[in-house]
């Protein structure tokens, strides 16, 4: 096959001039969601990183089920995601060795800053639910089998509902374009926080409803198991996930902030 | 006009014969089977009305066609040839590119192309235009260029299809005047044509083809004035149904 | 709209003040797109022409499929490589995943048809021209591929024009095999995406105009040089 030949001689000829820039000392390549990378918590954490470890840590951000994939392939040496029961499945299928609590933070509802279906007096999450439901006012799912996706359908569980369309409408986007969606039909929708207080295109929307157990979102590091995936960066990985439990680690995420305010709660052991 | 490094050398050139050779497409015959030998260093014009497979037998003469039946071989080493054709077939470069071009085709070492290649254009007269494009050339201009392409070549024979058809006079005579230097440098001229006048300044011999189907082969004189066909009796008169 | 003001807004200032950060995304878009359309070009001019000349038993199969990969979705291309370059993949040894590297492949499979099928197109027209006295000339019909090539020189700019068009604005591919790494892999397009999931819509419009004009840009560029050229040489 020349073409194949042709195009391997081409990238050979274009490989280190491409990858030059950013070849140092050394680096991991970290699959994660698009919440971390969107909210700008690794803008803010990563540098601390690099410095105090020459190694630099390139984020590849996508939905967590192609997250899990992505590592399951070898193709990341490190996982960042929120998704417990799916990362204790990943360590104990042997993809990974051990996964570890990193921080947590929460899901809101957001919806027309008029609430239409009154969740803003809501006690618990499962009411909150109930109220959309009742009033089947429009609802946008994820709809893509994201770590967000399904929390939210374990909320709709909770309240015991079978949400239907035509109110309830899965989208099939991540997380900013769900919301880009919700704002433009007055829908409500679940967000976890970091992506709404980032989140700039809000139009008619507004923060309704917050602070119950059941929403919060716990991240978790998992190490990738080095006899699955030989090849991979396996000791720079483990200091990321060191640092990361670390107390600078930890601090680092502590001193995270948008306008002013914390996104993510460090909760290593 | 003469110049001697561009003599041929005095050799016989192959006799190129045609047994049984016919054309058919698309279960249509368009040239019957034809059997006909041509030689000597002579200046052949294929005569006929249009559609008589004028243009056929000088593709295949030139193999730039293959027989449907029959053969078309030359006896010996096929000779080096070139062909001029109606509408002159010129790259989208210019005049002097055109030409080096041909030289590179024909293996000229890189040196020796633009000196050889500036001689051609000033040997047809094309000198001042050497940097124009050859594709917005007047007509009689492009032919010029087409046959000082085929001059660089030193063909042995050179097969020329209607190359005046579509001239004016005086590039009419441009291009017969070549053909006479072709031939004084020892060229075979096949050259097709339907103008009778053209046919007896310049041939030695004529064919005459009519409806797919060779009528004579003669030579000049015996074709024009004691011609064995009644066809090309008609022919010459004028009288012959096109 | 004032998301559309704020968009010329955004994008004048991202011009104005040459962010940094910008520089290096345009740098990379351009360095991935032009390196695609290099090697497209290197593989598609010779193929297209390839098949223009030479008459086999399922070309017309060939030049179908070839035809309708123009219209393969970015995504899929970009997929097919991923499972391609993974370390799981055939060719993961190499490393190429969440690199430049894997970009160019996967514009280069997204343009390489529409260089070789179009190429084949004006190659076919060119020589139906030019055949018989070129076989007159007694080239072979591959030593006819490079005069072929050359000649059709103007009209395959434009092919390679559009090639480029296609691997600068598709960001379905580059974002599955490069992963939009910060600093890495990030291009204009996946830059975009992201600012529009972030919701930062005037940010992500205005990087849109600056891509559209630095693509509007290669192709003043490449129209100057064509119609120079045509003139001077007809």
């Amino acid at each position: 096959m020349p073409k194949a030949g042709l195009i391997l001689a081409a990238l050979a000829l274009m490989g280190p001039s491409l990858n030059a820039a950013a070849q140092n000392i050394g680096h991991i390549t970290l699959a994660s969601t698009t919440s971390t990378e969107n909210s700008g918590l690794f803008g803010a954490i990563i540098p601390a990183f690099t410095e105090a470890t020459g190694i630099e840590v390139r984020v590849v951000a996508v939905g967590t089920g192609q997250a899990f994939e992505i590592a399951r392939r070898g193709d990341a040496d490190s996982l960042l995601v929120h998704d417990t029961e799916g990362e204790t499945r990943f360590v104990a299928d042997g993809h990974g060795t051990e996964r570890a609590d990193v921080m947590y933070n929460d899901y809101v509802l957001v919806g027309p800053a008029g609430d239409p279906a009154a969740i803003a007096d809501a006690e618990t999450a499962a009411e909150a639910f109930a109220l959309i439901a009742a009033a089947e006012a429009p609802f946008a799912s994820r709809g893509d089998d994201s770590g967000t996706h399904r929390a939210e359908q374990r909320r709709w569980e909770a309240a015991g509902i079978a949400p239907a369309s035509p109110w309830y409408r899965e989208l099939g986007s991540g997380m900013g374009a769900t919301l880009n969606t919700a704002a433009a039909m007055d829908a409500y929708a679940m967000t976890d926080r970091a992506t709404w207080v980032a989140f700039d295109n809000r139009q008619g929307l507004a923060l309704l409803f917050e602070g119950d157990e059941t929403l919060f979102n716990q991240y978790g590091s998992v190490r990738i198991s080095p006899e699955r995936h030989p090849h991979l960066k396996h000791d720079l990985a483990a200091q990321w996930h060191e640092w990361l439990l670390s107390e600078a680690g930890q601090q680092a995420i502590a001193d995270f902030r948008v306008d002013g305010q914390q996104l993510f709660f460090p909760n290593a052991e | 006009m003469t110049q001697m490094a561009h003599q041929l050398p005095e050799l016989a050139i192959p006799a190129l014969r045609f047994e049984g050779a016919s054309v058919v497409h698309r279960s249509q015959t368009l040239l019957q089977p034809l059997t006909l030998s041509l030689d000597g260093c002579r200046r052949t014009l294929v005569m006929g009305p249009n559609g008589a497979g004028k243009s056929l037998l000088m593709r295949l003469a030139h193999g730039l066609l293959l027989p449907s039946a029959g053969q078309v071989y030359w006896e010996g080493k096929p000779p080096r040839q070139a062909m001029v054709f109606q509408r002159p077939v010129l790259l989208k470069r210019s005049a002097l590119d055109n030409l080096t071009y041909a030289l590179a085709v024909s293996g000229t070492p890189w040196r020796a192309r633009k000196p050889l290649a500036r001689e051609a254009l000033a040997r047809f007269g094309l000198s001042p235009l050497e940097r124009r494009p050859a594709r917005v050339l007047s007509g009689g201009e492009q032919q010029r260029l087409a046959l000082a392409r085929a001059w660089l070549l030193a063909p042995e024979v050179l097969f020329l299809d209607e190359p005046t058809a579509a001239l004016d006079p005086a590039s009419m005579r441009a291009v017969e005047a070549a053909v006479l230097d072709f031939h004084a440098r020892g060229t075979r001229i096949l050259m097709t044509t339907h103008d009778l006048n053209q046919a007896k300044r310049l041939a030695d011999d004529v064919v005459l083809l009519h409806e797919g189907r060779l009528i004579e082969h003669s030579d000049a004189e015996r074709f024009f004035t004691t011609p064995a066909s009644p066809t090309t009796r008609a022919f010459i008169d004028g009288d012959l149904i096109w | 709209m004032p998301t559309t003001d704020n968009a010329f807004a955004t994008a004048l200032r991202l011009v104005l003040h040459l962010d940094p950060a910008l520089r290096e995304i345009v740098a990379l878009s351009l360095q991935v797109s032009l390196a695609a359309v290099a090697v497209g070009a290197l593989i598609g001019l010779p193929l297209g022409a390839a098949l223009a000349l030479w008459r086999f038993p399922g070309r017309g199969a060939v030049v179908v499929v070839l035809n309708a990969l123009m219209g393969l979705p970015p995504v899929v291309a970009g997929l097919a490589v991923y499972l391609l370059l993974s370390r799981a993949g055939p060719l993961g040894q190499f490393g190429l995943l969440f690199t430049p590297g894997a970009m160019v492949v996967a514009q280069v499979l997204l343009i390489l048809p529409i260089i070789a099928a179009l190429t084949r197109q004006q190659v076919e027209e060119l020589h139906a021209e030019y055949r018989e006295q070129l076989q007159s000339l007694g080239l072979s019909r591959l030593r006819r591929i490079p005069t072929l090539l050359w000649d059709a020189r103007f009209g395959l700019m434009t092919v390679i024009l559009a090639g480029f068009g296609r691997a600068s604005a598709e960001v379905g591919a580059v974002m599955i095999v490069g992963g939009n790494i910060d600093g890495v892999t990030r291009v204009m397009t996946t830059a975009i995406v992201l600012e529009t999931s972030k919701g930062n819509l005037p940010l992500a419009l205005g990087l849109g105009l600056v891509l559209l004009a630095l693509v509007t840009l290669i192709n003043g560029a490449a129209y100057l040089v064509g119609e120079t050229a045509r003139r001077r040489l007809g």
